[in-house]
C-alpha cells in the first residue's frame, strides 16, 4: 500500500557449481602424490625425528629395511626384527638381500645402492650395528637413518 | 500446427558428481601415506680386512671430541656427565672450528673462511688442532637406545652443516636440500666442504646393556 513497495530480497544461496571442480582437485592431488602400500609392515615403526634430513636424488637407488619389535607378538617373539621385502629376515641373510637388491639396479648404479633404515625408536643399538656390520659385509656402505622433520624449538 | 513433441531431456544430472568425487578424495585421503625418502645419511667404512687391517692412526685426544652414550641414556661428553644435549651443537661447533696449532692448509683454511666463522674460531691449545684433524667419536652400548643416538648424530651433523652453510652464505636448510644435480649446486656443496671434511666416528657398540 502506498509508497512502501515490496522490497526484493537478495539472493542468499552460495554459488555452488564450482565445487566439483575444487574436489576434483584435491581429489587428483591425493590420487598422485599417494603410494599405495606395496608390502605389509611386519614390525613396529615409530620412526624418530631428526632435524638434519637430506633427500637422496635419486628414488631408484633406495632400498628399504625395517627393525622393529614384531607386530605378531605370539609368532615372532618380542625382540626387534629386521624385515626385508615381506620377509623378516636373520641377521646373516642380509648379505644375500643386498645382493639382491643389488642385482636389479642397472649395472652403472650398483655401488650407489643406499639403504634407507626404517628403525622403531624403540629399537636398542645392539641389533642396529649387527645389521649395520651385514652392510659393510655386503659393500652396501651408504644409508639413510629415515626419520621425521622434528619441530624447531 | 503440429503438435510439439516433448522431447526427452538429454542432460545428464551432475548434481551427484561432487559427492562422488568426495567419496573417492575421502578414500586417498584414508590410504594414503605421503612417501618419505627423508633421512639422514651416513656412510659405513669399509669392512674389515683380516688380512689386512687398517694402519693404527694415533690421534692426539686433543682432537677428539668423544661423545658416550650409555645403555641408561646418560651422555658422557668430553669426559663430563650430562644429563641431556643442550648446546652440544655449539660445543661442536667450537670444537671443529679450533685451530690449536693449525698448518699450512689449516693457516690457508682460517684465511678463507668468512667473518662470522673467525668469530667462532678459537685458538685453545686443548681442543682441536684445525678442522682438518677434528674428530668427533660417538660411541654407544648395545643397549643405547637408537633415538638417543640419533639425537647425538643429527647434532653432530647439524654442527657440519651450519659450518658449511655459513661458508657458502646459505641457510643450513638451504644447503642441505642441495642436492649436486647441477654444477652450480655441486660447487657450492664442494665449496662449503673444502677443507674440512665430515669426520664422524661411530665406534663399534660396547656390549654392555641390550642383546
Amino acid at each position: 500500500m502506498g509508497k512502501f513497495g515490496k522490497k526484493e530480497k537478495p539472493e542468499v544461496g552460495i554459488n555452488t557449481s564450482a565445487l566439483p571442480d575444487i574436489i576434483f582437485m584435491l581429489l587428483f592431488f591425493f590420487m598422485v602424490s599417494t603410494v599405495l602400500r606395496e608390502q605389509e609392515i611386519l614390525v613396529e615403526q615409530k620412526i624418530p625425528a631428526a632435524t638434519q634430513l637430506q633427500k637422496l636424488q635419486k628414488k631408484t637407488l633406495i632400498s628399504y629395511i625395517f627393525i622393529g619389535k614384531p607386530k605378531n607378538t605370539s609368532l615372532y617373539g618380542i625382540e626387534p626384527r629386521v624385515q626385508a621385502n615381506d620377509v623378516l629376515l636373520n641377521t646373516p641373510e642380509i648379505v644375500q638381500w643386498v645382493n639382491q637388491e643389488r642385482d636389479m639396479l642397472p649395472e652403472s648404479d650398483r655401488g650407489g645402492i643406499t639403504i634407507s633404515m626404517k628403525v622403531d625408536r624403540d629399537v636398542k643399538m645392539g641389533p642396529i650395528s649387527d645389521v649395520q656390520n651385514e652392510l659393510r659385509e655386503a659393500d652396501a656402505r651408504r644409508i639413510l637413518y629415515a626419520s621425521i622433520g622434528k619441530v624447531k624449538k | 500446427m503440429a503438435r510439439k513433441k516433448k522431447r526427452m531431456n538429454t542432460e545428464v544430472n551432475a548434481g551427484s558428481m561432487a559427492d562422488i568425487a568426495f567419496l573417492l578424495l575421502i578414500f586417498y585421503l584414508v590410504t594414503t601415506t605421503i612417501a618419505s625418502d627423508k633421512g639422514i645419511l651416513n656412510v659405513l667404512p669399509p669392512k674389515l680386512d683380516p688380512n689386512n687391517p687398517p694402519p693404527k692412526i694415533d690421534l692426539n685426544e686433543r682432537n677428539i671430541f668423544v661423545i658416550r652414550i650409555n645403555s641408561n641414556d646418560q651422555y658422557l661428553i668430553e669426559g663430563d656427565y650430562r644429563d641431556d644435549t643442550e648446546g652440544l651443537d655449539e660445543e661442536l661447533k667450537a670444537f671443529i672450528l679450533n685451530f690449536g696449532s693449525p698448518d699450512e692448509e689449516g693457516v690457508a683454511l682460517y684465511n678463507s673462511l668468512p667473518a662470522s666463522l673467525k668469530a667462532l674460531a678459537a685458538r685453545l691449545p686443548d681442543s682441536s688442532d684445525d678442522p682438518g684433524e677434528a674428530v668427533i667419536s660417538i660411541k654407544t652400548d648395545r643397549g643405547t637406545s637408537y633415538e638417543k643416538y640419533l639425537e647425538v648424530f643429527d647434532l653432530a651433523k647439524k654442527a657440519y652443516f651450519d659450518i658449511y652453510a655459513e661458508r657458502v652464505n646459505l641457510s643450513t636448510d638451504e644447503y642441505r636440500a642441495l642436492t649436486g644435480k647441477n654444477d652450480a649446486e655441486e660447487s657450492l656443496i664442494d665449496r662449503g666442504k673444502e677443507g674440512i671434511p665430515m669426520a664422524i666416528s661411530i665406534a663399534e657398540p660396547e656390549k654392555i646393556g641390550g642383546n
